[in-house]
C-alpha cells in the first residue's frame, strides 16, 4: 500500500496511473460504450472526422466506426501487452532463478540460451513464430514473450548472484533455514522489485510488437487492433490520413502513460529504499 | 592490439555455441509448420502431382529424417551455403548479400544520426539535472520513446513527401534514372531521410535518457566534486568530466540495440519500400518461404554478433581497465 502512495506522489506516478486507470477501464467498458461488432459496417463510408455526432471520429473504408475501433482496439492491446509481459516475466523469474542458484554447468548452459534469445531480433523471432503457427491472440502473446523473456532472467540472475551473498543470507544459512525457504523467502522477495520496474518497460514493448505484428498483417484477423486499423488506413493514406493518425495517437497515449507509471515505480521503489 | 585480439578470439569462440541453439531452435520452431517448402512451391505455381511433389522432396532432402535434415542443414552452413529460396528461385545467401546492403546503410546512417543527436542533447539535460531545460528534454523525450516507428514513418510520409513534396516517399533511389557518383549518392541520401528519421527517432530519446541519466549519477561522485574545487570552469567539467564517463555505457547500449533496431527496420522497410533485409524477411513470410526465413535469421543473429564485437573492441579502446584483469584468459 505505501508503494502506491508514493507512486502517487510522483508526479510521474501520478499521471501514468491516471492514463492506466482510464485504459483499462474504457476496455472493461468497451461493449457498454460502444455496443456491437466493431467490425460491423456501421455508416456510409470515409465519413471525415468530427462532422457526424454519431461517428465523431468518421468511418474508415468499409464505413466502420473508428471511435468504436480505437475503443475495441484498447481491450486487444491491454490484453496482448499484459499477458506477454507476464509470460515473459514468469519465465524470465523461472530461468534466472534456477540459473543463479544452481551456478555451474546448469547456469553455463541457461544463459548460453537466454544469449541466444537475445542476439536474434525479437521482432524477427515474433515475425517467424506467427507465420509458423498461424495468427490468433494467444499465439501473438507467445510470440512476443519469447523474444521478451530473456532480459528478466539475466536481471533476476544477477540479482540472485548479489543478494546470495548477502549478510541476512548467510545468516539465515547459519540458523539452519532450508536452501529453498532461503530461496523464496529471503532471496526472491528482495531481487523482485527491480525485476517489477522492468515489467512495464516489457508491457509498452509488446504493446508495440503487437501494433507492428497487427500492422504488418499478422495479427489476429478476427479482432480489432490499433495496428491493423493503422494498416488499414494506410492503402487511403493520401486522401483520409485520419484514419491512420488516430489509432496511432491511441498507441502513443497508451505507451507513454505505461512509461510514466513505469518511471513513477521506479522513484517510489527507490525512495522505499531511501526510507528504510 | 594484443588485448584486442585476445578479445576477438574469446568473444568469437563463445558465441560458436549461442549461434548453434540459434539454429537449432529455428530449425525447430520452422520444422512445426505445417507443410513443407515443396507444398509452398506447388501452391505457387497452381498445383502438381504426388510424383513431382516426391521427386521434388528427394531433391531438397526433404524426405529425410529430422536429425539427418538439421545436421545437413548445419554442415551446409559450416561451407557458407544457406540452401534454396523456394519463392524467389534463387541460393538465400545471395539474397541476402544483396539485400543487406540497403539495411547497412539504413541502421549505420539511424545508428549516428542517433548516438550523435542523443547524446548532445543528453549532455545538454545533463549538465543541470532537474532545470527547467531537463525537464522539458526528458518529458519531450519520454513521448517520443512511446511512438511505434511504423506509425511515425507514415505520419513523416503523409506530411514531407505527399503534403509538401520535399522528399521522396519510397524506395532506395529512383528508378532507372541513370544518376550516377555523386548525384546518384545525393538521390539516395534522399531517400534516406525519412526512413532514418523514423528508425531513429526512438534511438535519439533512448541516447538521451542514457546519457542524462549518467551524468546526473557521475555528477555525486567525488572526482567530479574534486574538480570543482580546483576551480574548473563549468563547462569543461561537464565536457571533460562528467559527458566522458556517463558516455562509456551507450557505447554497451549500441551493441544491445542493435538487434531492436534491426527488428525494426522490418517494419521501416516496408514502409518506404526499401529493398532490404527487413523487407526480404516480410516477403520470406508471406512466401512461405521457410528456408529463406531460416537463413535470414541466422544472418541477423550473426550480424548482430558481428556489431557487439566492434563493440567491445571500442569499449576496450575507449577504457583502458577493460581486460587488464584478464589477461591471463
Amino acid at each position: 500500500m505505501r508503494l502506491i502512495r508514493n507512486l502517487i506522489r510522483t508526479p510521474e506516478g501520478a499521471i501514468g496511473l491516471g492514463i492506466l486507470a482510464l485504459l483499462v477501464l474504457i476496455a472493461l467498458l468497451a461493449p457498454a460504450l460502444s455496443p456491437g461488432d466493431p467490425l460491423r459496417i456501421a455508416a456510409r463510408p470515409l465519413l471525415p472526422p468530427f462532422t457526424d455526432v454519431n461517428f465523431p471520429l468518421g468511418t474508415d473504408r468499409l464505413g466502420r466506426d473508428v471511435l468504436a475501433g480505437i475503443i475495441h482496439g484498447t481491450r486487444t492491446s491491454l490484453a496482448v501487452g499484459i499477458a506477454a509481459a507476464l509470460a515473459a516475466i514468469a519465465v524470465g523469474l523461472c530461468v534466472g532463478l534456477a540459473a543463479g542458484f544452481a551456478g555451474g554447468l546448469v547456469d553455463e548452459a541457461l544463459m548460453r540460451v537466454v544469449d541466444a534469445f537475445q542476439i536474434v531480433p525479437s521482432f524477427l523471432l515474433a515475425l517467424a513464430f506467427v507465420s509458423v503457427i498461424g495468427a490468433s491472440v494467444p499465439v501473438v502473446v507467445l510470440a512476443i514473450a519469447l523474444g521478451a523473456w530473456a532480459d528478466p532472467a539475466r536481471l533476476t540472475r544477477a540479482q540472485v548472484l548479489s543478494i546470495r551473498e548477502r549478510d541476512y543470507v548467510a545468516s539465515a544459512r547459519v540458523i539452519g533455514m532450508h536452501p529453498a525457504e532461503i530461496a523464496f523467502k529471503e532471496i526472491l522477495p528482495n531481487a523482485l522489485p527491480p525485476v517489477l520496474a522492468l515489467s512495464a518497460i516489457i508491457v509498452a514493448a509488446a504493446i508495440l510488437t503487437e501494433a507492428a505484428l497487427s500492422f504488418l498483417g499478422l495479427g489476429d484477423p478476427n479482432v480489432v487492433t490499433w495496428g491493423s486499423m493503422i494498416a488499414e488506413g494506410r492503402n487511403i493514406l493520401r486522401s483520409s490520413p485520419s484514419l491512420s493518425i488516430f489509432p496511432g495517437i491511441a498507441l502513443v497515449v497508451t505507451v507513454v502513460g505505461v512509461y510514466l507509471f513505469s518511471e513513477g515505480l521506479t522513484k517510489a521503489i527507490a525512495g522505499r529504499r531511501s526510507e528504510a | 592490439m594484443n588485448r584486442a585480439l585476445r578479445l576477438i578470439r574469446r568473444r568469437a569462440i563463445s558465441s560458436i555455441p549461442v549461434l548453434l541453439i540459434v539454429i537449432v531452435l529455428t530449425f525447430l520452431l520452422l520444422e512445426s509448420a505445417s507443410g513443407d517448402a515443396v507444398d509452398a512451391y506447388l501452391l505457387s505455381i497452381g498445383g502438381g502431382d504426388a510424383t513431382v511433389a516426391q521427386s521434388l522432396r528427394q531433391a531438397y532432402g526433404l524426405d529425410q529424417s529430422m536429425p539427418a535434415r538439421l545436421w545437413l542443414y548445419v554442415s551446409s552452413l559450416a561451407k557458407l551455403d544457406l540452401g534454396w529460396s523456394v519463392a524467389f528461385s534463387r541460393p538465400v545467401l545471395d539474397l541476402v548479400l544483396e539485400r543487406l546492403p540497403n539495411t547497412l546503410l539504413l541502421m549505420g546512417s539511424a545508428t549516428a544520426l542517433s548516438f550523435g543527436l542523443g547524446s548532445a542533447l543528453g549532455i545538454l539535460a545533463g549538465a543541470k539535472p532537474e532545470s527547467l531545460r531537463d525537464r522539458a528534454l526528458s518529458t519531450v523525450s519520454l513521448i517520443l520513446y512511446a511512438i511505434p516507428s511504423f506509425w511515425l514513418g507514415l505520419v513523416l510520409s503523409i506530411i514531407f513527401a505527399v503534403q509538401l513534396r520535399w522528399l521522396p516517399t519510397s524506395g532506395i533511389e529512383t528508378i532507372a534514372s541513370g544518376k550516377t557518383g555523386l548525384t546518384r549518392a545525393a538521390d539516395i541520401a534522399a531517400h534516406l531521410v525519412l526512413p532514418v528519421a523514423a528508425l531513429a527517432l526512438i534511438y535519439i530519446a533512448l541516447f538521451l535518457r542514457v546519457t542524462r541519466a549518467g551524468m546526473a549519477e557521475v555528477w555525486r561522485l567525488d572526482f567530479v566534486l574534486f574538480a570543482r574545487s580546483k576551480g574548473l570552469s563549468r563547462a569543461r567539467i561537464v565536457l571533460r568530466h562528467v559527458a566522458r564517463n556517463a558516455l562509456l555505457p551507450l557505447v554497451t547500449m549500441l551493441g544491445l540495440q542493435s538487434a531492436a533496431m534491426l527488428g525494426g527496420s522490418v517494419v521501416i522497410e516496408s514502409i518506404f519500400a526499401i529493398p532490404g533485409f527487413g523487407r526480404l524477411a516480410q516477403e520470406a513470410v508471406s512466401g512461405r518461404d521457410a528456408p529463406l526465413l531460416m537463413g535470414i535469421i541466422v544472418v541477423s543473429a550473426v550480424l548482430v554478433i558481428c556489431v557487439n564485437l566492434a563493440v567491445d573492441i571500442v569499449y576496450a579502446a575507449l577504457d583502458p581497465r577493460v581486460g587488464v584483469s584478464e589477461s591471463g584468459g
